[in-house]
């Protein structure tokens, strides 16, 4: 079992609240994301459920047992930092026994242990060597194993992918997948990277400023976000937003403003009753426009990056900028008028002075 | 072309130079090896006679043969050690605290401690005099050793030195389930060994050389450190210079082997906290 509840979790560092009253429960079995921006407290909290930062106020509960007064070392929690944090002087293989070796365990059963979590993540030849001699992946792994051979009820992990390579981040990510459905442990994981959190997560935690801004499944909060935030910052290249007012016109509702004009189906309009002349963010994903020349959006191509499969054209719409991904068989020049159609039910529209999502 | 010739100039002078600057270093050294082993006269000799024409090792016999030096070398190493034992736990210790552990005026306690560095011996000399004496310690070891167990400098060098390890180290061995000494003792310890090995050499050398403070609490002979021995001998036989670079050569042995042996940790252990002396 491993159910880890945070009942209105608080941590001050004098003034500054680096984590407001968070509530959240993370199953048993589950591999959760808590994704922010940097300072935006996912760390604090992965350390206050580790015990390495004092709660300020509420409660961590671990299967029904309150955490706040227990000490680290009997949480029966493992944590992957993200330098790693194995202890140069100590061999790979001593590095993964000492938490074992720390807690009185059997010789024989250390050995068999370390053997075993070597051998799920291939580094049985590395358990001779001082981590120095290891490259970034390796260490990954060595740090790895050392949670793994303490079969904790949750594992934590701290960006464990930040200080590798663009390719190796990749790889790896894919094997800590594999990873986690071998083990099938709570895993809680923290990144700034929208792709590892979409990638990875069965739920994703999206945190500004102390606060969870939206729980639920990838797909979920990609595509029904919950404010503006964190449509922003969920997606790349982020979904674009553009100052718009609200217009009803033969009983349909449009969003209008500086070169666009767009119609919204009246399943989606709902949102925006009584909101008539008054002013809105619309947003939309670069992905979810598509070129047509009846297209309600307006705009002028002013950069052209193809990535290979795809192509993003930065547009001017009226003095804005906003990003539009066509496939890669459009030939487009600088400087050319195009016209683009929204797809009406990927439309959102955000209230400017709050962020709350409208539609 | 020019240019090379330049470079190869600027090297000529720089080697010239620090070949000049170890020639300076090392030439009253060897003129203690050399007067150690002349006769008395021929130490006063016009112009110096480098090597003497016969080699007097019998001044060595003869020095030692003039005071307990058997015992003032032995108190020498007591109080080296015992000194240098002290500062690897006191400064250790106190440098973990104060790189690792958040409290109130942590800086302040930093800032204090090292302020004493800026303080004279002679001024602290007569206060911690009277507190040796108050707990009546002068003429033994403890009083010799206790005032020099714990040096600001070596607080520094330590706390410098353990910053540099990373908090998630700590971190990551609080998880595993070590004990807060068990942190300071398989992990920190291990990974700040060219620190300790620089403050070991230090501190040794200072206290096998140390003079004044064995001078004031010391008065009976056998507590006697070598280098009161050293000046005692001077009283006896103002002459015998000879003699005294004898005394001399024998008391740097020890210093001068612990320095080459531990003279790679010791500049390692120098250089990582950003000193250089």
């Amino acid at each position: 079992m491993g159910e880890v509840l945070l009942e209105d979790l608080t941590k001050d560092f004098g003034e500054v609240v680096a984590v407001k009253e968070v509530n959240l429960t993370i199953h048993d079995g589950e591999f959760v994301v808590l994704l922010g921006p940097s300072g935006c407290g996912k760390t604090t909290t992965l350390r206050m459920i580790a015990g390495l930062e004092e709660i300020t106020s509420g409660r961590i509960l671990l299967d029904g047992r309150v955490l706040n007064d227990v000490h680290p070392r009997d949480r029966d929690i493992a944590m992957v930092f993200q330098n790693y944090a194995l202890y140069p002087h100590m061999s790979v293989y001593k590095n993964m026994a000492f938490g074992l070796k720390m807690r009185k365990v059997d010789k024989g059963e250390i050995d068999r242990r370390v053997k075993s979590a070597a051998g799920i993540l291939g580094i049985e030849t590395l358990l001779g060597r001082y981590p120095g001699k290891l490259s970034g992946g390796q260490r990954q792994r060595v740090a790895l194993g050392r949670a793994i051979v303490r079969d904790p009820r949750v594992f934590l992990f701290d960006e464990p992918l930040s200080n590798l390579d663009a390719k190796l981040r990749v790889q790896t990510r894919v094997e800590l997948l594999k990873l986690h459905q071998h083990l099938a442990a709570t895993s809680v994981y923290v990144t700034h990277d929208q792709v590892e959190a979409m990638t990875m997560g069965d739920r994703i935690v999206v945190m500004h400023e102390g606060v969870i801004q939206q729980v639920g499944p990838p797909m979920e909060v990609y595509q029904n976000p919950a404010n503006q935030f964190v449509a922003g910052f969920i997606g790349s290249p982020a979904m674009n937003f553009l100052s718009a007012t609200v217009r009803a016109e033969e009983g349909r509702i449009f969003l209008e403003g500086a070169g666009f004009r767009v119609p919204l189906p009246a399943e989606r309009s709902g949102g925006l009753e009584g909101r008539e002349g008054g002013e809105v963010v619309f947003g939309i994903r670069p992905e979810d426009m598509r070129l047509d020349a009846e297209g309600g959006i307006d705009g002028t191509v002013e950069i052209i990056e193809p990535v290979g499969s795809d192509i993003f054209l930065d547009l001017s719409v009226g003095g804005a900028s906003l990003t539009a991904r066509v496939e890669s068989s459009v030939r487009m020049s600088q400087g050319e008028r195009v016209r683009l159609r929204p797809d009406p039910a990927r439309v959102h529209a955000f209230d400017p002075a709050t962020g709350a999502t409208l539609i | 072309m020019r240019r090379k010739t330049m470079l190869r100039l600027g090297g000529a002078l720089i080697s010239l130079l620090t070949v000049g600057g170890v020639v300076v270093m090392l030439l009253p050294y060897f003129w203690m090896v050399s007067s150690s082993i002349k006769t008395g006269i021929e130490v006063f000799d016009l112009p110096i006679k480098w090597i003497p024409d016969e080699i007097q090792w019998v001044n060595y016999p003869n020095a030692l043969s003039k005071g307990a030096f058997g015992v003032y070398f032995y108190n020498s190493f007591v109080v080296a050690f015992a000194v240098m034992a002290g500062n690897l736990v006191f400064c250790t210790l106190a440098g973990y605290g104060l790189a690792k552990f958040r409290f109130r005026h942590r800086e302040l306690c930093f800032r204090l401690i090292l302020s004493t560095l800026m303080l004279p011996l002679e001024i602290v000399l007569v206060p911690t005099f009277l507190v040796v004496r108050e707990l009546g310690l002068v003429n033994t070891y403890g009083g010799l050793i206790a005032p020099l167990a714990v040096d600001a400098f070596g607080v520094f060098l330590m706390r410098q030195s353990i910053r540099d390890i990373p908090d998630s180290l700590i971190e990551a061995a609080r998880m595993d389930g070590c004990s807060e000494f068990g942190i300071f003792w398989r992990i920190i310890l291990p990974n700040c060994k060219p620190a300790l090995g620089a403050l070991a050499l230090l501190a040794f050398r200072d206290n096998w050389d140390q003079f004044l403070w064995p001078f004031i609490v010391a008065t009976t002979d056998d507590l006697k450190t070598f280098p009161l021995g050293l000046a005692q001998m001077e009283g006896i036989d103002s002459a015998a210079y000879h003699e005294i670079m004898a005394l001399a050569v024998l008391g740097m042995i020890p210093a001068a082997f612990i320095f080459l042996f531990f003279q790679r940790a010791f500049v390692r252990g120098i250089t990582l906290t950003g000193l250089k002396e």
